[in-house]
């Protein structure tokens, strides 16, 4: 860096005090409700599986470790809370920093805020209304809409996502002005293109859940049975920004086993780092996971829409081009 | 063959597009929360000046354009191309009537031009900042009124046309500011 590297922070004064403010509001919210507020650790042994997270890695050297042992930054609280769950915590939420690689942009820092809460006995409707009144709270977003993702797909885009095939995609973003080379065999993918670059720039202000994911992008979603089967997973975007994802949540061990090892071998494909998958999650399944629903929520992009910016840098202190 | 991979984009990096020079105008990181990254970029085509939006997946691997930037002096215009020189070396280009564009208006000889190449072809021709041209045509002045109020048209020695206050004269030196066609101020001879 040049001897001219800027010291001060990129985010308003006005925008820290507002993130402060929001920060007391969301705990407010939570203890209201009786539910408990916890840390876990951002150092984990194990790694998101996810082909498409990328986990800085980093090296513990010391005690329980004399040879050191490699350590991961959590991309998501999610499995180490998960594991507090099965251990009979009832209700949690905590507000942390998580990290993911590589992500930077007007709407991303690869270092974050996430609030997340797991609910027992709620599924992911029930969540819905939860999240709805927090959002409601905090940005007053009124009423908010609840599309499945076929009818998302089909009110914005024209198109089924459970029966498009690759010329119809290609037909769908060419027609949006949308020029990407598809890869025919990542239906995926064309779906993601579809929604960033088709329907989140159509979708208006406003709250908007949408619910009922294609399978293939299940994560740790439970399934429905059914033709096609959809996962129990939802989105919610306010003002077109994609601000909360949640689950109804997986707990058959077995089940999750098999997802991460889908995962790993995806992985090996797109010739990416092989990664321990985590052994303790499984074993806190294995153990009984009460029936729950549980979201993440990214508190930056919540301050954006707070504070009516449209990059990130003006609501964080240090973004990573000053960290 | 240099390329630059999507984590490298930004704004003025020159790539090739479909065989084209372009240049990157805007870069976005597009990622949802779960799935496939991409980077969205505006660009545009240095050939033709347009501008169109192009998806790329992050992490691929675009072609480098060979397009440099050069200071070059202007010569002259043969009717068929515009001469310039590079004052080091005194080496010379012609660069067509396409690539100069809209520099042509305010360039009569002698100054110094920003010439972009592209395979070593004069691809764009971008004027000084400030051009200092006589007028050739206007409505007589009105003498006195400097107030800067209500102006006119002012035909330049380039052939340039540009709106100036009621006071000035044919024969008068202008300053001109050749990014928005502005009229600056009477240049002193």
């Amino acid at each position: 860096m040049s001897e001219t590297r800027d010291w001060r922070p990129s985010a308003a004064l006005e925008n820290l005090k507002l993130r402060a403010r929001i920060l007391a509001e969301i705990r407010a919210f939570f203890s209201a409700r009786g539910v408990l507020e916890v840390e876990t650790p951002l150092l984990s042994a194990a790694a998101a599986t996810d082909p498409y997270l990328d986990s800085f890695r980093t090296r513990y050297l010391g005690p329980h470790a004399p040879h050191g042992r490699d350590c991961y930054l959590q991309t998501s609280p999610e499995f180490a809370m998960k594991r507090l769950l099965a251990a009979g915590s009832g209700p949690i939420f905590q507000i942390c920093k998580a990290f993911r690689n590589g992500e930077a942009g007007r709407k991303h820092n690869p270092e974050f805020t996430l609030l997340e809460w797991y609910r027992p006995g709620f599924d992911h409707h029930a969540l819905m209304d939860e999240v709805e009144a927090l959002v409601e709270a905090l940005l007053a977003t009124g009423p908010a809409r609840r599309l499945s993702y076929r009818e998302l797909f089909l009110e914005h885009a024209g198109v089924d996502p459970f029966a498009i095939d690759a010329t119809q995609a290609g037909d769908c973003l060419q027609a949006h002005g949308v020029n990407a080379a598809l890869d025919e065999a990542a239906p995926d993918e064309w779906l993601i293109l579809i929604l960033t670059h088709v329907i989140e720039p159509r979708m208006g202000k406003g709250a908007l859940f949408v619910y009922d994911f294609p399978a293939s992008q299940a994560m740790l979603a439970r399934l429905s049975p059914g033709e096609p089967p959809l996962a129990q997973r939802f989105e919610l975007y306010v003002d077109g920004v994609e601000l909360a994802n949640g689950f109804h949540e997986l707990n058959d061990a077995e089940e999750q086993r098999r997802r991460f090892e889908q995962e790993l071998r995806q992985r090996y494909r797109q010739g990416l780092a092989a990664l321990p998958l985590d052994e303790a999650l499984i074993g806190a399944l294995a153990h009984g996971l009460p029936d729950c629903a549980g979201v993440a929520l990214g508190v930056d992009r919540l301050l954006m829409l707070a504070a009516g910016v449209d990059t990130i840098a003006d609501v964080l202190g240090f973004p990573i081009d000053r960290c | 063959m240099a390329t630059y991979s999507t984590n490298e984009f930004k704004s003025g990096l020159k790539i090739m597009i479909d065989n084209d020079p372009c240049t990157i105008v805007e870069n976005e990181f597009v990622k949802p929360g779960k799935g496939q990254a991409f980077n969205r970029v505006k660009i545009r085509n240095l050939k033709t000046g347009r501008v169109v939006e192009r998806t790329f997946k992050s992490n691929e691997s675009v072609e480098a354009a060979d397009v440099m930037d050069t200071e070059m002096q202007y010569l002259y215009n043969d009717g068929e191309f515009y001469h310039f020189m590079v004052p080091d070396t005194f080496e010379q280009y012609a660069a067509t009537k396409e690539a100069v564009g809209e520099a042509a208006q305010w360039i009569k000889g002698e100054e110094m031009c920003t010439v972009t190449l592209w395979d070593n072809v004069p691809l764009a021709v971008t004027p000084p900042n400030f051009a200092i041209l006589e007028v050739t045509d206007t409505d007589p002045g009105v003498r006195g009124d400097t107030s800067g109020g209500g102006g006119k048209p002012a035909t330049l020695e380039t052939g340039a046309v540009v709106r100036v206050p009621l006071f000035i004269d044919v024969g008068d030196v202008l300053k001109v500011d050749t990014r928005t066609g502005e009229y600056v101020s009477r240049a002193k001879e």
